[in-house]
């Protein structure tokens, strides 16, 4: 079933499961994305780090598109990112997005935050939807809140449930935005746990974050971004042994040593 | 510096001693209160005297011997039964009646109305939202009273007499004398084909009932919308041609000077619920922006994460949230544009205000007690809607938590 997944999954063959191809964004007259061009393969892992400000966020906001590039290609999955909405919601379909302030729903509880995508989304049954809902809370290690409400959890609970939440519509792709920076210390290692497996689980994951233990442990490439540049690019023994950007030590010399 | 030297000596720590009565909060709040109320009973029974000796010198029997005395006046439209013969209790009853239907068709095209325009403002079509944004800033910018003269001089009573007045679709007319609708006439046998409506009502209840739950467990959608139309009006119309069409409509037809037969609703009327009902909801069409506002961003972002479509995000999870914010601030506006309604004196529509405070009150003297019951009858109203409206926002909050 798996196989079969991945075959009707890659109608492009080995292109990567992600393709940037020298995009550029604009904010108005603010250049926030210049030329990038990135292609992750299907099961890698990329961190993303950079100074506030640099386009971290715009650049993963791009590839499901909540934020709209001008100039380039995106390619998600074999299926190009334009302004045909049926593309949209295709590649919207196959990436699960995580967010530094959850955004979990909160009229609705837990099981229905899960359930809610999966059956207006997917047409999937409410049994069929709270099966999986339940798989994955287990997964994420809180089956016991299910019937709570969002406010009724602990921020590091939250995010777990944001991730599930994403995970119940089964998407190729996952997309973390900061998911760790809202956190206390004490909870930013229960999400990292549930990502850790999550990465060895096989998905193709892109992650900004300044963890620097999860980018070593987990990362198949680090990506170092400036004022909306793509600055340094490569393995994690690599990238924090000797980065070769004069920006990228100066940054790795600041969240290092502090 | 260490923190011992501002410790008292050693020893069992003494209970705080009580303070003297006077320096105790719930003392010094009883008498205040008792003051309070002292001066507002003295108040009260000052001016009552003062009344009630006034009316006493002017030889006007206080009470409401009135109310079942000979009105001797008309109004011009009534719910009930009236004419000049009735008693003056009838008189409130036809006042008050035509308040109410003024206020509840006002609340309904208000709430559609300030909805549709609300949800415009937002939207991401610029002709749209330019449009809605300037209805409401020229609506809610306006005074009240000029809208009401607007529609009622300068529209409603500018339209043609009744040989020229307009024809509109199914046998209506419009004209300076006002709409003129035609009206029902059941014929034998009519009472089936209500029956058949409240068949297709039930029915389609029980299909949507059994397509929600169907849907839960299978997944699968069932076309309720079709399903009910075809219920409510597929079923019906059947039973109605089946027994020979058993209704006949009286049209409205030109007679001498003026139109007989069929529904005439007046132009004071028109007005009045166009009037209140677009000014109303401009305000509310505010609060509507507000709400969606409201929400935060990251919810319309995680919803479209997650693939939910536009109107889907709107439905599931903006809306939801939103009237939370909505309800209480929609509450005042309902408010609003029952109280305002009274400004239907402006265009001789005969509303309770008009009737009862203005006509009543001017026949009779009896100025304490019909503004007395003119008050009671306002908070009656507001309160019976702010309840409603406390039960509907507890109803939804609960959801919440
Ligand atoms: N909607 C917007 N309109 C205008 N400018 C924006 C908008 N969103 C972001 N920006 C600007 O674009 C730049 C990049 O923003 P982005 O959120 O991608 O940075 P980031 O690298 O994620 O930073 P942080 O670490 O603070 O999250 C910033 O300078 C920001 O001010
Ligand atoms: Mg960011």
């Amino acid at each position: 079933m798996a196989e079969a997944r991945q075959q009707a999954r890659r109608p492009h063959g080995a292109a990567g499961a992600i393709v940037l191809n020298g995009v550029h964004k604009w904010y108005g007259e603010f250049h926030v994305l210049r030329d990038i061009n990135l292609t992750v393969r299907e099961g890698e892992k990329i961190v993303i780090c950079g100074p506030s400000g640099s386009g971290k966020s715009t650049l993963i906001r791009c590839i499901n598109r909540l934020e709209e590039h001008q100039q380039g290609e995106i390619v998600v999955d074999g299926i190009e990112l334009t302004n045909d909405l049926r593309n949209i919601d295709k590649i919207r379909a196959e990436v699960g997005m995580v967010f530094q302030s959850f955004n979990l729903f909160p009229h609705l509880t837990i099981l229905d935050n899960l359930c809610l995508a999966p059956v207006w989304v997917k047409k999937k049954s409410r049994a069929e939807a709270e099966k999986t809902a339940r798989m994955y809370l287990e997964r994420v290690k809180i089956p016991e809140q299910a019937l709570k409400y969002p406010g009724q959890l602990s921020g590091g609970q939250q995010q777990r449930v944001a991730i599930a939440r994403a995970l119940c519509m089964n998407p190729n792709i996952m997309l973390f935005d900061e998911p760790t920076s809202a956190l206390d210390p004490e909870m930013i290692k229960e999400v990292l746990d549930v990502m850790i497996e999550l990465a060895n689980s096989g998905m193709t994951m892109m992650c900004v974050t300044h963890e620097m233990a999860f980018a070593r442990s987990v990362a198949d490439r680090v990506i170092f971004m400036d004022r909306g540049e793509i600055v340094e690019m490569a393995p994690p023994e690599e990238f924090f042994a000797n980065p070769k950007s004069d920006r990228t030590k100066h940054f790795l010399s600041q969240i290092l040593n502090h | 510096m260490t923190a011992t030297t501002n410790r008292p000596g050693p020893g069992p720590i003494s209970p705080p001693a009580k303070p003297n009565l006077l320096y105790r909060p719930e003392f010094r709040q009883a008498v205040y209160q008792i003051l309070l109320a002292a001066c507002l009973i003295f108040a009260f029974w000052t001016i009552a005297s003062n009344v009630s000796d006034n009316l006493a010198r002017q030889n006007i029997a206080s009470g409401f011997g009135f109310w079942n005395r000979t009105a001797g006046f008309d109004i011009s439209q009534s719910l009930i039964a009236y004419s000049n013969q009735s008693t003056y209790g009838q008189a409130f009853w036809a006042g008050l009646l035509n308040t109410l239907l003024v206020a509840a068709i006002g609340i309904v095209f208000a709430t559609i109305l300030g909805f549709l325009v609300g949800i415009g403002r937002l939207s991401s079509n610029w002709l749209i939202a330019r449009i809605c944004g300037a209805y409401v800033e020229i609506l809610r910018n306006l005074p009240l009273l000029l809208q009401l003269f607007f529609w009622y001089f300068a529209v409603l009573k500018n339209l043609p007499g009744p040989r020229q007045s307009f024809s509109l679709p199914l046998g209506a007319s419009l004209n300076v004398r006002g709409l003129y609708l035609p009206a029902p006439v059941p014929g034998p046998g009519f009472r089936a084909v209500l029956i058949a409506l409240a068949i297709g009502v039930v029915a389609s209840f029980a299909v949507a009932i059994w397509a929600k739950r169907r849907q839960r467990e299978t997944g699968e959608r069932f076309p309720v919308l079709w399903t009910t139309l075809a219920l409510i009006l597929l079923l019906p119309g059947a039973v109605y041609i089946a027994l020979g069409q058993p209704l006949s409509f009286e049209y409205p037809a030109l007679r001498g000077f003026n139109f007989q037969g069929g529904i005439a609703i007046q132009p004071e009327l028109m007005a009045l619920v166009v009037g209140l009902s677009t000014y109303t909801a401009s305000f509310i069409a505010e609060i509507v922006r507000a709400g969606i506002a409201g929400v935060p961003r990251g919810q319309r972002e995680a919803a479209n994460a997650v693939g939910l479509s536009k109107g889907l995000t709107m439905r599931l999870v903006i809306l939801p949230q939103a009237l939370r914010i909505i309800i209480p601030p929609l509450t005042s506006q309902y408010l609003n544009l029952a109280k305002n309604s009274s400004l239907a004196v402006a265009i001789g529509y005969p509303d309770f205000v008009s009737v009862f405070t203005g006509t009543v009150l001017n026949q009779t003297g009896q100025a304490v007690e019909v503004i007395l019951l003119t008050m009671l009858v306002f908070l009656t109203i507001s309160l019976i809607t702010s309840a409603f409206m406390n039960w509907f926002n507890k109803h939804i909050a609960l959801v919440e938590r």
